[in-house]
């Protein structure tokens, strides 16, 4: 029937998850030019930061939207990385400008696995929930 | 058989590394530069640094090639008079304050070189190949570098030198020609085109043969008196031996001189080549007695050698892609990931042009003197192996199995790691039930142990003083290493001043081609014409000029040139190495002048200092100096030539700070000496009346920066309170209610990231910060350290500074200037540390900026810094036996060279868990888990870095008891190796750095941390675990020799109260401070003769020096206090704590081996550790 607010929320969801996976996909280059030489970690630092709360507040915008929409299980899918964006955000190192990574700190070699490893989890989990928005928007549209 | 099949398949898969080098840095380093330009003060920089600025443009026409200084010069080498020389010479030579004359017994054989060149440049045009060989290399230079000027060592290990005494006259304006290359850029801009630096010159001059004119270079003035004592004592020395042969020497060498001069076209005609050939005979005499003096007399000695080769260095003059080892390799070498950059520092082309040319070039290298640089246990070692081996045959014959080929070095170097297994070490590994012995502290210090390689390879080894590794044997997996549950990593000191170094002229820096690996000694021949890198494996190319060695003036042995004999070198780096030309020394000093500052009084020490140690500053003619104050205010000093007296601009906005004047702010330190004088006895009354309470640091930084960024430098940031104005300011964090809680330990991190990116800015800007922080009060250094820490300079800590009220922190700041101010710096550094292929850098600590993951950006390095790194093994060893690290530093010294100064350790490959324990270093392993544990209580909190430490040692101890030892676990059992390591971390847990329980300043223990995170390892040990000695009854047995003195050796005691006696003394040497503890019934003799007081009761209680009385017991206490305070950084203070003053506690809380009321005693610690081991 109608074109109420949940598919349109699947489709910004849609839409929007792209912008993450491009995001995503950016930081997982970026931290392996740094692994090899290719960069200078303040360029690339600086580069990274201004990405990193554009991509939190997107994802808290679909935690919103779902809320809205009432789709209480997209919703709960989401929660836990919303809960991690608010944890690591809030354990960043002392800056004064937005985002979370430290050109001196960077480097170190456990925080440069750390910052991989989180960018390919997220990769994947973003995708998963490309395919789930897709499925999600059509099922809604279906049965509604 | 089969290991060397092994290497055979990794130079391919080995390609990934190579490709990094090339393209990271060209961006990072791009940076800087760009936002040089950009900089909107930039333009009127310009205007100021006429130096520098030349030198840019210089720069940027590397394609131009034409030779700066030497242009002028060239025509009139043309004209081939020595008359012209001197022209040029006396233009330039008045810019050296000191005269010429000194030089010139030292100039001679210098001016050989230089001479040389000019030939060669004039020449070359007809035949660019011949002008190559010319090159001398600099045999004075070598010395100097280790050496730091103020005190430098006996002349002997210059000796070498002197034979170039004869020819002085004639040399000496070929010299200063060469010198007023760098000299004019800054006294004089008219007369010529100010090269910066001849290194300029070289390469680029004359298409594609390289002059090499370095050799002439950078000789300082001050060098060169050096050198000129030197050559006389030696001259005395060498004498009586070999006299004839020295006569010989000279000889030769001005006959050498003198024809080339006379005839500069040599070089054109074709016998050339016979003609070159004459020179290195006539050097040849010098040689022998080189080495003949060595041995006997100068055992010191370094050599120097210098080998210079030729032209085909450079083919490709401009292209930085060789770059890489050095500064600024990433932004260069962004083309250098393709193999093809890089040949362009390979001879290949060049050397075509004249094939026949080079081999007789190789000859005629003038060098010959350098050699007898090596050192005298090389030496040794080699001679008698050169005379039994055929030539073909390698230094390494020693080990190698087969004497035929150099080549064979790869088997060796298998073999190396397999000596072990067939000789375990019964001692370090011998049981030690730790419960048990009593006094597990030995007697004596605690040396490095020496990795178990055979013993060609071990004296090839770099010295533990500079580089170490806390397992001497490297496990062969990370599993295995996990088993061992002990921290594999690196201890540098890589600038450490050195009393013997080779230094290498030489055009081409024979490199791995794919991982940029310097030449080394463990490195294998194949054969003649190829070696093997021995960190990636990969089959280079031995260039022509290589196949010379000066040395056995013999062609076709790669392996005995000093670069394949020294493990620690410098060589003195081409314009391929600068992505600009070397910088000036440039020192600024920024002030706190407010009422608080005022009130300490530090600047009466500070300008009496400076007054004191202007002239000792190291630098060239081109050193500029400013200064800097400030209070809510900031306040510039017009120190311009011409002016009658200093001039104080002051800007007081404080939010956009600017500099009043663009240029005259950093002046030319000899141009304005008197200027600077008048500043320097002016400014301790400039403020004495001053009401300002206010300090605004942050501001004052940001103009610092602002002056610095267009040659970089050394910022000198004297600061005596928290900053409260402006930009950066702080807020006091400290609660001093909780400065002995045993919880939590909260403000180890910075409350603003200010300092820190202001410290990037710095250091991409080439700049480093210095930090004194004389306060009496909290004044949060756990922020102020970022300026420093991440600029790569250094951080000193003088907490309650009063000049009168304090005075022993008064006289400690009047120390650590003297050494601050005179000790020898190195600019734009970068190091690079490199590693066998399967292991990885993990973490690295110091004070630096990480560029990437094996590159440290370091605006200054000095003498006094050491930097730790964690490794880890990413592939298994198992198809080699030794592992070999290389830190390659790349500097610019005061002198304006670009130097690489390359340390190479090899360590055994073991496979086996005893043979791991067996290998511990365990004071190393100490100082990388005090570093890793700084860091943890920054980012986490100070429990956890405790129980971390604790950790260690209970999981590598289990480890042992579980998988080696077969004793019953009931006693806490380990290998001799680590006996001390339980012993060692209980120390760092009642260190200021991480002790609770007991009231310790923030300040304090933040100063604590960070000393634990640049500290070289020997300073750091001793302010771990400080070495306790009883002096009172100090007898000659043992005794050492040192200069003439005779130094008591006594025993070491444990730290444990129930050592001190009441009749003793004690000297407690803590590092930065000595305690001398007074017992109560002291003898009184002792104390008569050595404090000079009648009896214990008499002896005051703050009392910082020992009299100099003449009695016996008085000079050994003397001698042996001199002897430990000699070699270190930090000149300690000295307290004498009678038994009964209050000032006991503080001598007391060292005595870690006793029980405080919140730590446990050594014994306590064991039985907690055994505790949880059983658990």
């Amino acid at each position: 029937m109608a074109f109420t607010f949940a598919p349109f929320s699947y489709m910004l969801a849609l839409l929007l998850t792209a912008v993450l996976i491009f995001f995503t996909i950016w930081h997982i280059i970026a931290f392996d030019e740094l692994k090899t030489d290719y960069r200078n970690p303040i360029y690339q630092c600086n580069t990274l930061n201004p990405i990193v709360l554009p991509e939190y507040l997107i994802h808290a915008f679909f935690c919103v939207m779902f809320l809205c929409a009432a789709e209480w299980l997209t919703l709960g899918l989401r929660m836990p990385l919303l809960a991690y964006h608010i944890w690591r955000y809030m354990s960043r190192p002392v800056m004064s400008g937005p985002g979370l990574y430290d050109p001196t700190t960077i480097m170190n070699a456990d925080i440069l696995a750390y910052c991989q490893k989180e960018g390919s989890c997220k990769l994947a989990f973003y995708l998963l929930a490309f395919f789930y928005y897709l499925y999600g928007m059509i099922y809604v549209l279906v049965s509604s | 058989m089969q290991v060397p099949s092994g290497y055979g398949v990794h130079p391919q898969n080995y390609i990934p590394p190579s490709g990094h080098y090339p393209q990271g840095p060209g961006k990072m380093t791009s940076l800087p530069l760009d936002s040089q330009c950009g900089d909107y003060y930039s333009g009127l920089y310009t205007v100021p640094t006429q130096n520098v600025v030349t030198s840019n443009t210089a720069n940027q026409q590397p394609g131009a090639q034409h030779m700066y200084g030497r242009g002028p010069p060239a025509p009139h080498i043309v004209g081939s008079t020595p008359g012209s020389f001197q022209g040029a010479a006396s233009s330039t030579s008045h810019l050296h304050t000191s005269a010429s004359q000194p030089y010139s017994p030292f100039v001679n054989h210098y001016s050989s070189p230089a001479m040389y060149s000019a030939n060669s440049s004039v020449a070359s045009q007809g035949f660019p190949s011949t002008c190559g060989h010319y090159a001398m290399s600099t045999v004075s230079n070598a010395a100097y570098p280790s050496v730091s000027y103020p005190s430098l060592p006996a002349g002997d290990p210059y000796g070498q030198q002197m034979f170039t005494s004869q020819n002085a006259p004639t040399v000496r304006p070929v010299r200063d020609n060469s010198f007023s290359g760098h000299s004019t850029a800054i006294g004089h801009p008219s007369p010529l085109p100010p090269p910066p630096s001849h290194q300029y010159h070289q390469q680029q001059s004359l298409s594609g043969c390289s002059t090499l004119s370095w050799s002439t270079s950078g000789l300082p003035s001050t060098q060169d008196n050096l050198v000129r004592n030197h050559t006389g004592t030696l001259a005395t020395a060498s004498s009586n031996p070999t006299n004839t042969v020295a006569d010989s020497l000279s000889c030769p060498v001005t006959q050498n001189v003198q024809p080339l001069k006379s005839s500069p076209v040599v070089p054109t005609v074709l016998p050339g080549a016979s003609s070159t050939r004459t020179p290195p005979a006539a050097n040849r005499p010098v040689e022998p007695v080189a080495s003949v003096t060595q041995p006997s007399e100068l055992l010191q000695q370094k050599g120097v050698d210098s080998s210079s080769t030729t032209s085909s260095a450079s083919p490709v003059p401009n292209s930085y892609d060789a770059l890489e080892g050095g500064s600024y390799p990433d932004m260069l070498s962004s083309s250098a990931s393709s193999p093809a950059p890089d040949p362009a520092p390979e001879p290949d082309p060049a050397p075509a042009p004249a094939p026949s040319a080079p081999q007789p070039s190789k000859m005629a290298k003038p060098f010959g003197y350098g050699y007898p640089a090596l050192q005298p246990g090389y030496q040794n070692a080699t001679a008698p192996l050169n005379s039994a081996v055929p030539p073909s045959s390698p230094g390494y014959s020693g080990f190698q199995p087969y004497a035929q080929y150099p080549g064979m070095n790869q088997l060796s170097s298998s073999l190396g790691g397999l000596s072990l297994q067939s000789s375990p070490q019964p001692e370090s590994l011998r049981p030690v039930n730790l419960t048990q012995e009593r006094n597990i502290l030995p007697m004596t210090p605690v040396w490095a142990p020496v990795p178990n390689l055979n013993l060609d390879l071990r004296k090839l080894n770099c010295s533990p003083d500079s580089f170490r590794c806390t397992l001497t044997n490297i496990p062969q997996t990370q599993a295995l290493l996990n088993k061992a549950k002990l921290p594999l990593g690196l201890l540098l000191h890589p600038f450490r001043d050195l009393t013997q170094l080779p230094v290498i002229t030489s055009n081409t820096i024979v490199r791995c081609r794919s991982c940029r690996t310097y030449i080394n000694p463990f490195v294998s021949f194949i054969d003649q014409r190829r070696w093997k890198c021995n960190l990636c494996y990969r089959v280079n190319d031995v260039p022509e000029e290589f196949m010379y060695n000066p040395l056995t003036r013999s062609y076709g042995e790669p392996h005995k040139r000093p670069e394949v004999q020294n493990s620690t070198v410098e060589f003195i780096a081409s314009s391929d190495y600068m992505l600009r030309p070397p910088q000036p020394a440039v020192y600024l000093f920024v002030l706190d002048v407010s009422h608080n500052a005022v009130e300490a009084g530090y600047l009466t020490i500070l300008c009496q200092s400076l007054l004191e140690n202007l002239d000792k500053l190291p630098g060239d003619s081109r050193t500029r100096i400013g200064f800097m104050t400030f209070d809510s205010t900031i306040h510039f000093y017009n120190l311009q030539e011409g002016l009658s007296q200093p001039q104080m601009l002051i800007v007081s906005d404080i939010d956009d700070v600017f500099l009043p004047t663009p240029d005259s702010l950093l002046v030319n330190l000899y141009e304005s000496k008197e200027l600077i004088k008048d500043l320097l006895n002016a400014l301790p009354n400039m403020f004495t009346n001053t009401r300002e309470t206010h300090s605004a640091l942050g501001p004052a930084l940001q103009a610092a920066f602002k002056l610095m960024s267009p040659t970089g430098g050394r910022v000198s940031v004297f600061q005596t309170q928290l900053p409260s104005l402006g930009a950066g300011l702080l807020q006091s964090r400290e609660d001093p209610n909780q400065r002995s809680s045993t919880k939590v330990v909260q403000h180890l991190g910075p409350a603003t990231d200010f300092y820190k990116k202001l410290a990037l800015d710095c250091s991409g800007q080439q700049t480093a910060v210095d930090l004194f922080l004389l306060s009496s009060q909290y004044s949060d250094l756990a922020s102020l350290a970022c300026i420093s820490k991440y600029s790569a300079g250094c951080i000193y800590y003088y907490p309650s500074f009063h000049y009168t009220h304090n005075p022993s922190q008064a006289e400690k700041l009047q120390k650590d200037l003297k050494r601050y101010l005179t000790r020898k710096i190195g600019f734009e550094a970068v190091m690079r540390i490199r590693c066998t292929k399967g292991l990885s850098m993990h973490t690295f600590h110091g004070n630096f900026f990480v560029r990437s993951t094996d590159l440290l950006s370091l605006a200054n390095i000095s003498p006094d810094a050491g930097f730790a790194v964690q490794l880890s093994i990413e592939e298994n060893l198992t198809d080699t036996s030794l592992v070999c690290f290389q830190t390659a530093l790349l500097y610019t010294s005061s002198k304006g060279e670009r130097r690489i100064r390359v340390h190479t350790l090899c360590l055994p490959v073991v496979s086996s868990l005893a043979d791991v324990y067996a290998g511990v270093d365990v004071q190393a392993a100490v100082c990388l888990l005090a570093n890793m544990a700084v860091d943890r209580s920054i980012s986490s909190s100070l429990s956890d870095a405790r129980d971390a430490l604790v950790n260690a040692v209970v999981d590598s101890l289990s480890a042992y008891g579980s998988t080696v030892s077969n004793l019953q676990h009931s006693a806490l059992i380990a290998p001799s190796s680590l006996k001390l390591f339980p012993l060692y971390v209980l120390a760092l847990l009642k260190q200021k750095a991480f002790r609770t329980g007991t009231s310790t300043r923030l300040d304090d223990r933040v100063y604590a941390m960070c000393q634990i995170k640049c500290q070289p390892l020997v300073h750091l040990m001793k302010m771990i675990h400080p070495n306790l000695y009883r002096i009172d009854r100090l007898t000659d047995e043992g005794a050492i020799h040192v200069n003439d003195r005779v130094v008591p050796q006594p025993p070491l005691q444990k730290l444990s109260a129930e050592k001190l006696t009441r009749e003793g003394a004690f000297l407690m040497d803590c590092g930065s401070v000595f305690y001398i503890w007074i017992g109560k019934s002291c003898d009184n003799n002792f104390i008569e003769d050595v404090l000079g007081y009648p009896n214990f009761a008499s002896i005051p209680q703050k009392m910082t020096h020992l009299p100099e009385l003449d009695t016996l017991s008085s000079e050994r206490a003397r001698s042996f206090i001199t002897w430990l305070r000699d070699n270190r950084p930090l000149s300690p203070i000295l307290h004498v704590v009678k038994d009964e003053s209050p000032a006991k506690t503080e001598f007391f809380q060292h005595l870690i081996e006793d029980r405080t009321e919140a730590a446990f005693s050594y014994y306590e610690f064991l039985l907690h550790i055994q505790q949880q081991i059983c658990k």
